[in-house]
């Protein structure tokens, strides 16, 4: 069963804050649920799915369920780490098409600033069983992408200016941003002079940090009918999973060449046709790696791809994260999925900034990868169309 | 919780690989069934999820498939992916070398670090 337009997304919601001093996570969560269902123009008792992932508090969609007051008919707590709000989109395309569920909301929040749960820590007591052979090594998530920056200089001869681009395009978005963190205009030269965090990983070539959240909700065709917002469609989605196999290891590309590869084929379009891309920028090397997994260029050519301003609305030929993405805008939860759906769901319906607007922009894509790109990680991707 | 080194006390699957670990030797799996090595070490084979998975002892040749010098930390220290000459590409950090003279392909040889009071697989520059 395909679920090619049998789903829209009807309403979005991006929490303002970037620093939720005083407000509890349950509490984020239930101001992003207000505010996507006030813009679909729909109410707490018109929801009957529910989506969450890891960074939800205490027994997730049990604790949420209570916490807003839902009466589910339908609930998903698939956790893939930062792309899991993708996963979520495309797992209620597909409820709804079932005809499990008509009214499915997603929400993420997430405080790393100011504390409260770290997400996709396991739980307490629980240790994942590569902890013994990993642990004692200190990964992060920054060196872990490192060496996957490392290798794919050392394949394909990527250059840290080139990775410096995907960092000023996102800049140059975000100066229009009112809620972005960083709102200042960069230079190649100004990323490649900020302090070497990992090599070959600058500074600059790293996501903020924020607190924050998003919510969405998707409908059933006959109740996106009936709302006055623009009509945005679910038009494929695809998922898939990465890690080290036993230790056949390749970081040259990620899980997004196959969840990419089962969008397009569903939605039945091409990379060429796609007016705007959301990618996950959680740093510089990650956007590089899914441009090309995407297709968006062949595998070894991101790095060529994404200079001289190529990802620059109104510039370049694939204008990317117009919010200014996580590497300007925000990061909530350290989960960079949610905000690549909103944004792309505003370009759709011309609500981005008037600066950044992609003109006519009918047709979007939204991908991130979640977890670790260079160990165990889930990349999805959502083609989506106004209609 | 234990500290991450510490083997778990419940695994029996896993204990001849620590018991292999405190004398300095390094072990790694391979499928009865199927024939392919892997690691880090389980008892149903990751290609097949057969249950005659053998031990063996790594010869502790390896390359550096990659690496990255987490500069944050004090001391900064070396991560990188070596790929063992059985086959398996392991997680693991560089020792004894200078963070700019490591290079993809550069020939390591194992060696190992007391952590948490645990001799631990390491690399350095072989030669
Ligand atoms: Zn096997």
């Amino acid at each position: 069963m395909s679920i090619k337009g049998k789903a829209y997304i009807a309403g979005i919601y991006e929490h303002p804050t970037r620093k939720a001093e005083g407000i509890p996570l349950a509490q984020l969560h239930a101001e992003v649920a207000r505010g996507a269902l006030a813009d679909a123009g729909l109410t707490l008792a018109d929801v009957d799915a529910y989506f969450c992932a890891g960074d939800a508090p205490g027994l997730g969609a049990l604790s949420m369920a209570e916490y807003l007051g839902l009466d589910l008919r339908h609930v998903d707590t698939t956790e893939t780490g930062g792309s899991s709000y993708l996963v979520h989109v495309g797992h209620a395309a597909q409820a709804i098409a079932a005809g499990k569920c008509k009214v499915a909301l997603i929400t993420l929040a997430g405080k790393p600033r100011t504390g409260g749960s770290q997400p996709g820590r396991p739980p307490i007591g629980i240790v994942p069983p590569d902890t013994a052979f990993e642990a004692p090594y200190k990964p992060s998530v920054l060196n872990i992408y490192a060496m996957c920056a490392q290798r794919h200089m050392h394949e394909f001869g990527t250059t840290s200016e080139q990775l410096a681009w995907v960092k000023v395009a996102a800049s140059q978005h975000a100066q229009h941003n009112p809620h972005a963190m960083l709102r200042d205009v960069v230079t190649v030269e100004d990323v490649l002079n900020s302090p070497l965090m990992a090599d070959p990983l600058h500074r600059l070539d790293c996501c903020v940090v924020s607190d924050g959240g998003g919510a969405l909700v998707v409908v059933a065709p006959e109740i996106a009918d009936q709302l006055a917002r623009p009509k945005v469609r679910v038009l494929g989605a695809g998922e898939a999973l990465k890690h080290s196999r036993g230790g056949e290891v390749d970081i040259s590309y990620s899980a997004g060449r196959w969840s990419a590869a089962r969008a397009f084929e569903e939605a039945a379009v091409k990379p060429a046709d796609i007016k705007y891309a959301s990618l996950y920028d959680s740093f510089t090397i990650t956007v590089v790696m899914q441009i090309e997994d995407v297709g968006f260029c062949a595998k070894g050519e991101g790095g060529r791809f994404v200079a001289d301003g190529n990802l620059i609305s109104g510039v370049g030929k694939l204008p990317f994260n117009t919010d200014g993405g996580g590497l300007c805008n925000n990061h909530p939860g350290n989960r960079g999925g949610m905000t690549k759906i909103l944004e792309a769901v505003r370009q759709l319906r011309g609500e981005a900034h008037p600066a950044v607007q992609v003109p006519n922009c009918d047709l979007a894509l939204a991908h991130g990868t979640g977890g670790f790109l260079g160990l165990r990680h889930g990349s999805a991707t959502l083609i989506l169309e106004r209609v | 919780m234990a500290e991450p080194n510490t083997p778990p006390a419940d695994d029996v699957a896993l204990a001849p690989y620590h018991a292999a670990l405190a004398e300095r030797r390094l072990l790694i799996k391979r499928c009865a069934e199927c024939g392919k090595p892997h690691f880090y070490p389980r008892p149903y084979c990751p290609f097949c999820l057969g249950d005659k998975t053998e031990w063996e002892q790594a010869s502790g040749a390896g390359t550096v498939y990659s690496w990255s010098v987490e500069r944050r930390a004090k001391p900064p220290y070396v991560i990188a992916f070596v790929t063992l000459a059985e086959g398996p590409t392991l997680l693991t950090n560089l020792v004894g070398v200078e963070p700019d003279a490591v290079a993809i392909g550069q020939a390591v040889t194992l060696d190992f670090e007391e952590r948490d009071g645990v001799p631990t697989p390491v690399f350095r520059p072989a030669g």
